[in-house]
């Protein structure tokens, strides 16, 4: 605030001011590290350091004697001093495991040509592939298969069809009732409306996914008939519950943020309420009616157990909204838990996680500039 | 506010502090497995009522959890629903110096599931195979009506979907354009709102949808998933739940649990959270 | 008439407005946009009615206190005070750790800041973006960066190397702080709202009478603005009561015989019983009920939560307004 004068300041006054102040900086340190630890467990994908072939080179466990200290500790995966503390029985069962993993792998995997493939390199992760039993190339997401294949594209595909879908329906909805509440509804009917539709925003995304994939599923089915019960359009729809209220809340926000002067003008110039809300109160709020779309963009991208539970998770490549659909979070979700720490597949879902950090980052950035310059504009207007 | 930073200070160390572990004798800590954990438990009161003394506490999270606290010695057995994986064995190994000890606990039956309307009543594993990889599309292919199936499968992170994948699909992968389910019950529950639908888990799920029949091949009879059938090896999609623990704790009050465990007695138990017992020669 | 388009519109042709008598369009798009509210709250009182139509019957006294020590999945035996214990601890633990910051950062924000000044503008860019990523996310970095990274570092420094492991797990403790920056803005936001309503003339009166910054802010501002501080601390507990994603891989367990004895134990959580429930149990006919009724505690705590928050917070801005 704009006062600055007082006391003299003593010397705890000046400590407890930086104090302030370095804790106010901890949400920038927060998204920060939230980056930082999330590319971390990702980074080794980037840097192309690991390898997820299916056959490894393998040392002779009977050789385990001859082979130099420095060839053992890096073959096995040790650090110097785990080395060292161990035992030269230990290290022979080791050796002994190692080798067994691999003379275990079926004749059909050793002779398949994509079982060298590092398939954790960018090429196997975006661009599609041919493998083994497949027809064509395509982009196949099976973590955990004697190949494994990681590629995100059928994800990501899945979550901008689910969001898009979430999108189309839930904007104009939200969109209808915010012009409804700004500017027809009377003061008294607003009073409640708007705390009736923002209480969507408080029911929980679990509570939500289950009444979809108990509930709304079947009657959606229904009414549409279409093949696959959980799908993406469900699973849109059930977005919707989550993304309504966000887009509702901004688009309100903005259209209210018209001066009044514009419409009371259009009305004393013998406009009726719609025209005035239409013509004048929507136009000038437009950037903050994007800026909600973007925003709820990104929640429906980030959402997670509704998508979980209601969208089906098949990892194809379609466009259907008809067909069943895998999303990124879904993804993270459901496959964390038993994902070895450290391992391939671990640090794809972090990768993941990653991307969808940068896509809800910029789209956020976004928003938020628009609704910035929208309120300098009225502000400067008035 | 001094005093009541100090305060908040001085409660969050005394958090802090409480959070400090505090070695309880006599207590067992099983993790792992969250197919296993309704039988652990159950295993663990009947136990506990039996011979007082001994504290038996179960934790859920997945059989790769249960792995990794065995290896932090977080936890002293840990369930399984699948066998352990030679890099498991590995990090175990760099910890411990031994391989884990492993002990067959109990039998799960895996069942295929159809629609109660759908008038196909079995399958050949080969058939599953094709249907479950997507080479089969239509059930007219297996007797059935003109109709495009939809495959139901289980989320890849659990052991149900590799054992289904390893035995029926022989490692293949499955159609991506099946849809994965986060549960046994979540997959039954598809299958017996979708009259086309296909899926798979254990056998003592049930109600709502059907279960088939299965083939070992064209030649053998078709056996379902009861109890004689699945414990006495004929019904071809059957596997074993295990525990896993430190061979250097499998002394006293430890053994004395996990011997009663495959005893009949704690045999007798599995079945009433519906998995099937182990074969009389596996028993103690 | 013809509706003329939105661009044809500019300030100098004013008889584009002229209505005719009777306008059928203003009435056409009245109802459609009165249509999308009322579809909207069709949609909210579906969901609510089939959760409180199914669950209230089997929501008893029983059921809320019981310890599900058999099967959870069975109607006869199940019961969610284990879940609610660790969701209620969770939450409350969260708000220890977010209150300060929040309230810190927000009094920051509004009593030392130039509104314009570069780091005003950085802090709430990044407050604005920690509210937008994705819940899931929050739970990938609790594992990454609370389990992993902190706990992992504390065991080593408190037991040593080869040490035992206590903290680098999935507990309450780390559940909570996951939780506490992923409310974060919501607390910072709520706090700086309640300190701008407070009349500038007060501070000003403390500051005259001598008072030190500090001193005002302390014992002045705060006071003042407590009920909207407050009402930060609700709002933040009703959105992170009910969230799951957050608390898969930093906390939450399937099942625990016992309820959580230290901030290094796992926890049972109502959200993700709701997940269980609803994809795990072997028998769904029968685990419906139970499964309504585990929603139906999760809504009530999250609501009246929620409504409690409203309530003070209205409360405010009718005493802003009147000062005003």
């Amino acid at each position: 605030m704009g006062i600055h004068r007082g006391h003299k300041a003593r010397p705890l006054e000046w400590v407890a001011e930086k104090l302030i102040f370095a804790i106010s900086l901890s949400a920038i340190l927060m998204v920060f590290l939230i980056f930082l630890f999330v590319a971390r467990e990702a980074w080794p994908i980037f840097t192309g350091s690991m390898n997820s072939a299916a056959i490894q080179p393998v040392l002779q466990a009977s050789d385990t004697a001859k082979l130099k200290p420095e060839v053992l500790q890096s073959y096995l995966g040790l650090t110097k001093a785990g080395f060292t503390a161990m035992d030269r029985e230990s290290i022979q069962a080791l050796m002994e495991v190692r080798q067994a993993a691999m003379d275990e792998l079926p004749a059909s995997v050793r002779s398949d040509k994509d079982a060298n493939l590092n398939t954790v390199s960018w090429k196997y992760l975006i661009q599609p592939h041919q493998w083994t039993g497949y027809d064509k190339p395509e982009y196949i997401w099976q973590p955990i298969s004697t190949i494994n294949k990681y590629n995100i594209i059928p994800l990501v595909i899945g979550s901008i069809k689910a969001s898009l879908v979430a999108l189309a329906f839930s904007v104009p909805l939200a969109l209808g009732a915010a012009i409804y509440v700004s500017q027809l509804a009377r003061p008294a009917l607003k009073e409640w409306l708007k705390p009736a539709i923002e209480m969507l925003a408080g029911i929980p995304s679990v509570v939500v996914g289950s009444f979809a994939y108990i509930f709304l599923a079947t009657v959606l089915q229904k009414f549409l008939g279409y093949e696959s019960r959980l799908n993406a359009l469900l699973a849109g729809v059930a977005l919707g519950f989550a993304i309504i209220p966000v887009v509702f809340s901004i688009a309100e926000d903005a259209l209210t943020s018209v001066p009044r002067a514009y419409t009371q003008a259009a009305l004393a110039l013998g406009a009726s309420k719609w025209k005035a809300a239409w013509q004048i109160g929507l136009p000038a709020a437009i950037p903050g009616v994007f800026a909600a779309v973007v925003l709820g963009f990104g929640r429906a991208i980030g959402e997670t157990m509704i998508v979980l539970l209601a969208s089906g998770n098949a990892s194809i490549v379609s466009w259907s909204v008809f067909d069943s659909t895998r999303t990124m979070t879904a993804t993270i979700a459901a496959e964390m838990a038993e994902a070895v720490f450290g391992g391939n597949h671990y640090r794809i879902l972090f990768l993941i996680g990653a991307l969808l950090f940068v896509v809800t980052f910029f789209s956020n950035l976004a928003g938020d500039l628009i609704i910035h310059r929208l309120k300098a504009k009225m502000e400067g207007k008035v | 506010m001094k005093m009541k930073t100090m305060t908040i200070g001085i409660l969050l160390a005394a958090l802090i502090l409480a959070g400090a572990p505090r070695a309880v004798a006599g207590t067992v800590t099983a993790k792992g497995s969250d197919t296993m954990v309704i039988l652990a438990q159950k295993w663990a009161e009947v136990y506990m009522q039996k011979s007082t003394g001994t504290k038996i506490q179960v934790t859920g999270g997945g059989s790769g959890t249960g792995f990794a606290a065995l290896q932090n010695q977080t936890c002293d057995l840990a369930n399984a629903s699948r066998k352990i994986k030679a890099n498991e064995i590995g990090s175990y190994i760099k910890a411990f110096g031994k391989r884990p000890t492993e002990y067959k606990v109990a039998m799960d039956g895996l069942s295929v599931y159809v629609s109660a309307e759908n008038t196909v009543k079995e399958l050949s594993l080969d058939q599953l195979d094709q249907v479950f990889s997507g080479r089969i599309k239509n059930w007219k292919e297996l007797g059935g009506t003109d109709a495009p199936i939809t495959v139901y499968s289980r989320e890849n992170s659990s052991g149900t979907y590799e054992f289904f994948k390893e035995h029926v699909l022989k490692g293949k992968d499955f159609a991506s354009s099946a849809q994965t389910m986060p549960g046994t019950a979540a997959v039954l529950q598809a299958v017996a709102k979708d009259k086309n639908g296909i899926g798979y888990g254990g056998a003592a799920y049930g109600a709502g949808a059907k279960h088939l029949a299965v083939k070992k091949d064209d030649s053998t009879p078709a056996i379902e998933p009861t109890e004689e059938a699945v414990v006495g090896g004929t019904y071809p999609i059957s596997r074993f739940l295990f525990i896993y623990l430190n061979p250097a704790l499998d002394k006293g009050e430890i053994a004395g649990y996990l011997t009663w465990i495959r005893s009949d007695e704690g045999q007798k138990l599995v079945k009433d959270v519906g998995y099937f017992p182990l074969p009389k020669n596996l028993r103690q | 008439m013809t509706p003329a388009s939105p661009a044809s519109i500019n300030a100098g042709s004013a008889n584009g407005f002229r209505s005719a008598s009777f306008d059928y369009t203003s009435y056409f798009f009245t109802g459609i946009t009165g249509l999308a509210v009322a579809l909207i709250l069709t949609m909210l009182f579906v969901l609510l009615g089939t959760i409180l139509a199914n669950g209230w019957p089997s929501l008893s006294w029983r059921f809320i206190t019981a310890n599900p020590q058999k099967d959870f999945f069975e109607p006869a035996s199940a019961g969610v005070l284990p879940m609610i214990v660790g969701t209620s601890v969770r939450v409350i633990l969260m708000t220890i750790f977010v209150i300060p910051v929040g309230v810190i950062t927000a009094i920051y924000l509004t009593e030392y800041a130039h509104a314009s000044s570069l780091s005003t503008r950085v802090i709430r860019g990044a407050v604005n973006n920690l509210a937008g990523v994705p819940s899931i996310v929050f739970g990938l970095f609790g594992a990454g960066f609370f389990v992993h990274f902190v706990g992992k570092s504390m065991d080593g420094f408190i037991y040593g190397a080869a040490g035992t492991k206590v903290w680098g797990q999935e507990c309450l403790l780390w559940a909570s702080m996951t939780l506490a920056v992923m409310t974060l803005p919501v607390v910072i936001v709520a706090t700086e709202e309640s300190l701008r309503a407070i009349l500038p003339g007060l501070r000003e009166a403390s500051l005259a009478l001598g008072a030190t910054k500090l001193q005002t802010i302390v014992r002045i501002v705060v006071p003042q603005a407590l009920p909207g501080i407050m009402t930060g601390g609700i709002l933040a507990v009703g959105r992170a009561a009910g969230e799951v994603a957050p608390i898969l891989f930093t906390g939450a367990a399937y099942y625990m015989a016992d309820l959580p004895k230290s901030l290094s134990n796992q926890f049972m959580d109502l959200g993700y019983h709701v997940f269980i429930l609803s994809t795990q149990s072997p028998d769904i006919e029968k685990t419906r009920t139970t499964l309504y009724a585990t929603v139906l505690v999760l809504l009530l705590l999250t609501f009246a939560l929620n409504f409690v928050a409203v309530l003070i917070r209205s409360k405010i801005r009718r005493q802003m307004r009147a000062a005003h």
